[in-house]
């Protein structure tokens, strides 16, 4: 283990490196490009054995590792916004196939108009492709994420987006804690494909189905995806073990708080921040992070706010003639328990807004001054003079 | 019966979904034919993603990966990457498209593994229309056919896109056409493909009774009208330049247009038009020579 200052973007290709993969394509988007550069950069000089993809599209760049994936080899891939959008068609087909692809993505706002900062619209707007998602706070996080994530995807057949902020994480410089190759060797076994294209064993991979099967072939994705949250438990328990660390599906601070907040993403970093002031000016406050969205972990999610006096989720993301994405989760996960906790929603943050603690600050204000949230999520920081 | 000296194995299956008389499953058993067991075909969106059998039952005698409409070519160049990582260069890949998966939403990633040069055998079965979803207009349609969406008076007026020229331009290694009605022809194109490194770019002709409106006991017939003609001339371009004819027509298209029922509502005139376009557009090949 050794410790070195790097990149968000660079501590993802550098659990790549690790993790003995053998094809990776890439197409440039900002705020995504340092980790395909870095990942070019190895296969050039030969730290890493990859076969490294220019493709001309991220359409491409899903469909080329789906090929690489299907011929029984590890494969990666990372993108952001359009290029996340682009990729749509694939990201069905990947998980339709059963493929234990690892992408990275970059939480970055879709246009128009242009806008390159951090927004998570892009990565929720594909929460019904059949991908597993997991959020990631810092570049050390996302490191350990990407290579158990490629243990996880492997177990359960299915693919695994790693996903970070833009510039918060990808372009902001910390110590991150690098594993050796031989411990990661140890915790990820080589590929072993439950089913690849074979010469010796010649079959039609992701053929016709017709309706006799289709609904079974969805049902067993279902079923897989049933199972993520114990083998993520237990792939962490392994990872722990190893390198001391663990994240869980979800985190909880203070969840009998009158107030507790629910964050992803960087947003949590500063609500660390937040609810550390409001406790010691004797406020009663406390934060859930939900770093896994797909599947999303309901009985955790009901189990830690279930004491919860009010629930306030911050969502930097928005589904247009609804709400906040995670708050209608969050809603919808708690709506079945007796005595539930009221569900605020604030949305904050869009398109790289800066989310201080000031803002949660504000937001806890709106929160102790009603008693029962409005229905519509609520805009904070919002300029009246600009809406038209 | 002529000799053709061809492998007695089977690798298309009988009682696969191709229509009677379909020229792309013709195409298909003589292309494996050539390049034999070790090859790896990936299908995207068309009629031979129907041909080759729905699950659990396949057609081919070969691994098949079933891709998206616009990503035959890339999903190759994957599969082809996979294979060096693991030390094979020996496997064929092919892709196998139509002329819609090659000519329209399937050129960008034609182009981008082209351009890279990578290892693979891209084929193009053209039966010049988006058939598999209705006899649609496709960039291959020839000027003045009517499909479901260029129907009556609104026949097809422009010409069908030169995709030969196109993957000239992108100078890979090997690009020919070849003929279901030309099986030796095929055979020996698809052997050259298998033994050079890089992009190779197949474009077969490929006849559809169904949507071309023929009986279908005269496909192959139609298509040896179409080299005949000089409609669809048989050739190879080696690197982008070095071209080289294997066959010259000397017949009118007149004949050729008159016997398919998409073409029915063309005048004479419209025809000696066709003939001067494809009279042109021969004298271009024979000066490329
Ligand atoms: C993205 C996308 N758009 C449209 C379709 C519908 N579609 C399936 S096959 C096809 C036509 C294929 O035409 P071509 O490539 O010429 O092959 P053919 O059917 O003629 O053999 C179309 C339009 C699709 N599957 N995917
Ligand atoms: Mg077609």
């Amino acid at each position: 283990m050794n410790e070195k200052v790097m990149e968000g973007s660079h501590a993802i290709s550098e659990a790549v490196r690790l993790c003995n993969v053998g094809v990776v394509s890439g197409f440039p988007i900002t705020p995504q490009t340092h980790i395909i550069e870095a990942i070019a950069e190895h296969c050039s000089d030969g730290t890493m054995k990859a076969k490294y993809i220019n493709v001309e599209s991220e359409h491409s760049a899903m469909a080329a590792i789906v090929g690489a994936s299907s011929a029984g080899t590890r494969a990666f891939t990372a993108t952001s916004s359009h290029g996340l959008a682009l990729m749509h068609e694939l990201l069905h087909w990947a998980a339709g196939a059963r493929l234990p692809i690892v992408m990275g993505e970059v939480n970055r706002a879709l246009g128009p108009g242009w806008n390159i900062w951090t927004d998570q619209t892009d990565s929720l707007s594909q929460r019904d492709t059949g991908w597993i998602q997991l959020y990631c706070e810092d570049g050390q996080e996302a490191l350990d994420t990407v290579i158990f994530g490629f243990r996880l995807a492997e177990l359960v057949n299915l693919p695994v987006m790693v996903i970070i902020d833009a510039f918060l994480v990808s372009h902001t410089y910390e110590a991150v804690s690098v594993p050796t190759q031989d411990e990661v060797n140890e915790f990820l076994p080589a590929f072993n494909p439950r089913i690849k294209l074979d010469l010796e064993n010649p079959q039609a991979l992701n053929q016709m189905a017709s309706p006799q099967y289709y609904m079974e072939m969805r049902k067993s994705m279902q079923l897989a995806m049933e199972t993520v949250e114990d083998i993520y438990d237990e792939v962490e328990d392994e990872f722990h073990d190893t390198w001391g660390r663990r994240y869980g599906s979800v985190e909880g601070i203070n969840l009998d708080a009158d107030v507790v907040f629910v964050t992803s993403g960087t947003a949590t970093t500063t609500c660390r921040l937040a609810i550390k002031d409001l406790t010691d000016k004797g406020e009663s406050v406390g934060m859930l992070k939900i770093k896994m969205f797909r599947p999303f972990p309901a009985k955790g999610i009901q189990n830690a706010l279930k004491n919860a006096g009010k629930v306030a989720v911050v969502d930097r993301n928005f589904s247009f003639g609804a709400g906040g994405i995670f708050a209608q989760e969050v809603k919808s996960s708690l709506c079945n328990l007796k005595d539930a906790p009221v569900v605020f929603n604030f949305i904050a943050g869009l398109g790289g807004r800066d989310i201080t603690t000031d803002t949660f600050f504000e937001m806890y204000e709106k929160v102790n001054a009603n008693d029962i949230p409005q229905t519509e999520s609520e805009w904070i920081g919002i300029n009246e003079q600009e809406l038209k | 019966m002529r000799n053709y000296n061809l492998t007695e194995d089977v690798f298309v299956n009988p009682g696969n979904m191709g229509c009677p008389g379909c020229g792309a499953t013709i195409a298909m058993n003589l292309a494996l034919k050539a390049l034999g067991e070790k090859t790896i075909v990936t299908i995207p969106a068309c009629c031979w993603a129907v041909i080759a059998g729905p699950y659990p039952m396949t057609t081919l005698k070969v691994p098949i990966l079933h891709t998206v409409f616009a990503s035959a070519a890339v999903t190759a160049s994957g599969i082809r990457a996979a294979l060096e990582y693991q030390g094979d260069n020996e496997t064929t890949v092919m892709a196998w498209a139509g002329d819609g998966g090659t000519f329209d939403i399937g050129i960008q990633s034609l182009s981008g593994a082209a351009e890279r040069n990578d290892d693979i055998i891209f084929v193009c079965y053209d039966n010049e229309a988006y058939m598999n979803t209705g006899v649609q207009k496709s960039s291959s349609t020839p000027y003045g056919t009517n499909t479901t969406t260029s129907p009556g008076t609104g026949w097809k007026k422009t010409r069908k896109k030169k995709i030969m020229e196109i993957m000239a331009a992108h100078r890979i290694p090997y690009a020919a056409t070849a003929n279901i009605a030309y099986p030796q022809d095929l055979i020996n194109k698809f052997e050259k493909a298998k033994s050079i490194k890089g992009t190779k770019f197949i474009h077969i002709y490929a006849s559809c009774p169904t949507g071309w409106k023929i009986p279908s006991e005269i496909s192959v017939k139609i298509a040896r009208m179409a080299t005949k003609c000089n409609f669809f001339p048989l050739y190879e371009v080696e690197d982008g330049i070095h071209y080289q004819l294997n066959h010259v027509g000397d017949q009118s298209v007149r004949e050729y247009y008159k016997m398919q029922g998409r073409f029915k509502h063309l005048s004479d005139d419209d025809i000696d038009k066709i003939q001067n376009y494809i009279d042109s557009d021969f004298e271009v090949l024979l000066g490329r020579l």
